[in-house]
């Protein structure tokens, strides 16, 4: 049980990373709370499903493809939606609220409700420490241990990420330091919901597709990004492992725990919360006054 | 005849001079009489449900758009009267008129207790942290099936009249009752100092005020006016299951405080009797009935492009100018102000107003 702890654990906790590290870069840098965030991570498994069993594409063009299709989306969405009513923090919350619910009913009308089983990528499992995980389990992992380096190494080791962290540090300084503040909240929305659009292609064929799955990992995401801190990309990973592991011990452990482990997870949140307001790794409340 | 001069006289110096408040009476006229003239039950039950909702509504604009506690969480406390009313109602027997408040009330304990959890918590961290509290109150009910009745609710409530037309009134007078009230207190000295816990906190309290205690009262009140219609709610469809404590009834309330514009309390109302109808309407359709939820978000997506501070101050800036001194409202055809005498539209040369004010 302990290995099936760890694993589920660390399996969890990449996709959660993934998807948390997109929501809290798109936070830092644009301020905007992308209540769609999740909601990219739907349309990207369901066009890894489309592309898959539609067309008979190979399983790296389909992936490849569907990435690729729902970033370009997500900037037409963020030009056309978000840009206009940038300067009302409500309005785009309510955009970005009003944008899930279009694509959700979009898939629901598109492929109806039930669910879509999406045939696994990989077959067989591998065997450590005497636990067995499917090689699909172990993909996952790898995707998401290549794509949080990959966005390390942009954000730390490029001018473009020196300009993303300017940006989100102080948005006026970085745009009076000749910075295109706004091409660069557009390449951190496009960077933001690759992330998401990975952790939906990669997760597709190890749980089900359907257009509600969004729901829940968004609530698990923002309840990571709370806990580690808004804005803070360190704060995000480790929260995403806390409350991927958290998850995994409350429903291998606890009866009745499948129903519970939103529960705890959000509990473990709010306790933060109480000794933290900031989080774990977030700053303390900066200009905001 | 001298009170009916009186009454006329009012009438027409206090509402008819302003067109917001001509509209708002023409509203309260026609919910009073709609269901004398035309009191086909299915309207009954949509106008009823959109008056349960806009208690929820304007409850949520009180502490979102005056405190600026934007509450993610907000059908907490819904739910917690639909199920605080059922579960006495129906394990103790008591008649419904009675266990309405008492919903009322474990939402303002609810309240009470997400004020103080989230005193320390602002801006977004407090909206992320308030969509957990129902959500971990919506993972207990389900690990708890035989008390909450888990997936299917609480179901076999009585009602609180037997007539379609009994239950409209009882929504339809609680509902301006609650929405009135909040907005007299929103219009209070109280709603001023909410006002300025919104606009800076550090100010407010330098300023001797007590904001926790603040906070921490608006949480309660808005928590028991919530509580209030998911108790009224939970009786008129006779259940009260998980979908009152869902996220999406949480970002439903979000939708129509923004869409009706923050801060004004009769905003929210207004856009939950524009968008409730018209989403049961467009359900009726068979054509439409799918894309009814597709519908609803393009129109508020579209509304909000145009409108971005919400639909009704737009509304009301079309209608209405405010007197550049003495700040009080005037209708659109006046040019000077009703009471002061100030000129509405200053006589700006063409060149300047292409300049702009500077």
């Amino acid at each position: 049980m302990l290995q099936d702890i760890l694993v589920t654990g660390l399996v969890n906790g990449g996709v959660y990373a993934l998807l948390a590290i997109g929501f809290s870069l798109i936070f830092g840098v644009a301020r905007i709370v992308n209540i769609a965030h999740t909601a990219f991570y739907m349309l990207a498994a369901y066009c890894f499903y489309t592309l898959l069993t539609k067309t008979g594409l190979g399983f790296v063009l389909s992936a490849l493809i569907s990435v690729g299709g729902v970033t370009v989306f997500s900037v037409l969405c963020y030009r056309l939606v978000i840009e206009p009513v940038r300067e009302h923090e409500a309005a785009v919350l309510i955009a970005t609220i009003a944008l899930a619910l279009i694509f959700q009913e979009l898939m629901l009308f598109t492929f109806g409700g039930h669910f879509l089983g999406i045939p696994s990528t990989l077959e067989g499992a591998v065997r450590v420490l005497g636990v067995s995980i499917p090689y699909q389990r172990l993909l996952i992992l790898v995707v998401a241990a290549a794509m949080l380096t990959l966005v390390w190494f942009v954000l730390y080791r490029t001018r473009l990420g020196l300009a993303i962290r300017a940006t989100a540090n102080d948005l006026e300084v970085a745009n009076l330091m000749g910075m295109n503040v706004h091409r660069v909240a557009m390449i951190s929305v496009a960077i933001s919901v690759a992330l998401a659009a990975v952790a939906g292609v990669v997760v597709a064929p190890v749980f089900v597709v359907d257009p509600f799955m969004w729901l829940a990992p968004l609530v698990t995401m923002l309840a990571i990004v709370v806990l580690g801190g808004l804005g803070s990309l360190k704060g995000s990973l480790i929260g995403a492992l806390i409350i991927g592991y958290v998850e995994a011990i409350t429903v291998f452990v606890l009866p009745a725990g499948a129903y519970l482990k939103g529960a705890v997870a959000l509990l473990i949140m709010v306790a933060v919360l109480l000794a933290r307001p900031e989080g774990l790794f977030g700053v303390a409340f900066e200009e905001e006054r | 005849m001298y009170l009916l001069r009186r009454a006329w006289a009012e009438l027409k110096n206090e509402i008819f001079v302003l067109p917001s408040r001509t509209l708002v009476l023409a509203w309260v006229v026609a919910l009073l009489a709609l269901p004398l003239v035309y009191g086909d039950p299915y309207v009954m039950r949509i106008l009823t449900m959109t008056c349960i909702f806009a208690i929820f509504a304007a409850s949520w604009d009180l502490l979102a758009g005056y405190t600026g506690q934007v509450n993610f969480g907000h059908a907490l406390f819904f739910g917690a009267g639909a199920y605080a009313s059922a579960l006495l109602s129906l394990k103790l027997g008591l008649s419904p008129w009675a266990t309405i408040w008492a919903g009322a009330a474990v939402a303002l304990l609810f309240g009470f207790l997400v004020g103080y959890l989230c005193l320390r918590l602002r801006g977004s961290y407090l909206s992320l942290a308030t969509l957990a509290f129902p959500l971990i109150a919506l993972g207990l009910l389900f690990a708890f099936p035989d008390f909450s009745g888990g997936e299917l609710g609480i179901s076999g409530l009585r009602r609180l009249a037997t007539t379609p037309m009994g239950n409209y009134y009882v929504a339809a007078v609680s509902m301006l009752a609650v929405v009135f009230g909040l907005w007299l207190l929103a219009d209070s000295k109280f709603g001023i100092v909410l006002h300025a816990i919104r606009d800076d906190e550090l100010a407010a309290r330098a300023s001797g005020i007590n904001t926790l205690r603040y906070k921490m009262t608006v949480f309660a009140i808005a928590g028991a006016a919530a509580g209030f219609a998911g108790a009224l709610f939970a009786h008129y469809i006779r259940v009260a299951g998980p979908s009152t404590l869902e996220v999406a009834l949480s970002f439903q309330v979000v939708i129509w405080g923004v869409f009706g514009g923050l801060a004004t309390i009769y905003g929210p109302v207004v856009a939950v009797f524009l968008l409730y109808p018209l989403t049961e309407w467009l359900g009726s359709f068979r054509a439409f009935g799918e894309l009814r939820l597709l519908i609803f978000a393009i129109i508020v997506l579209l509304v909000l492009l145009f409108m971005p501070r919400g639909l009704t101050p737009w509304v009301r800036d079309r209608i209405e100018t405010q007197c550049p001194r003495c700040k009080q409202r005037n209708g659109f055809w006046k040019r000077i102000c009703r009471l002061c005498g100030a000129a509405l539209q200053a006589e700006v040369p063409r060149a300047q107003r292409l300049v702009g004010h500077q």
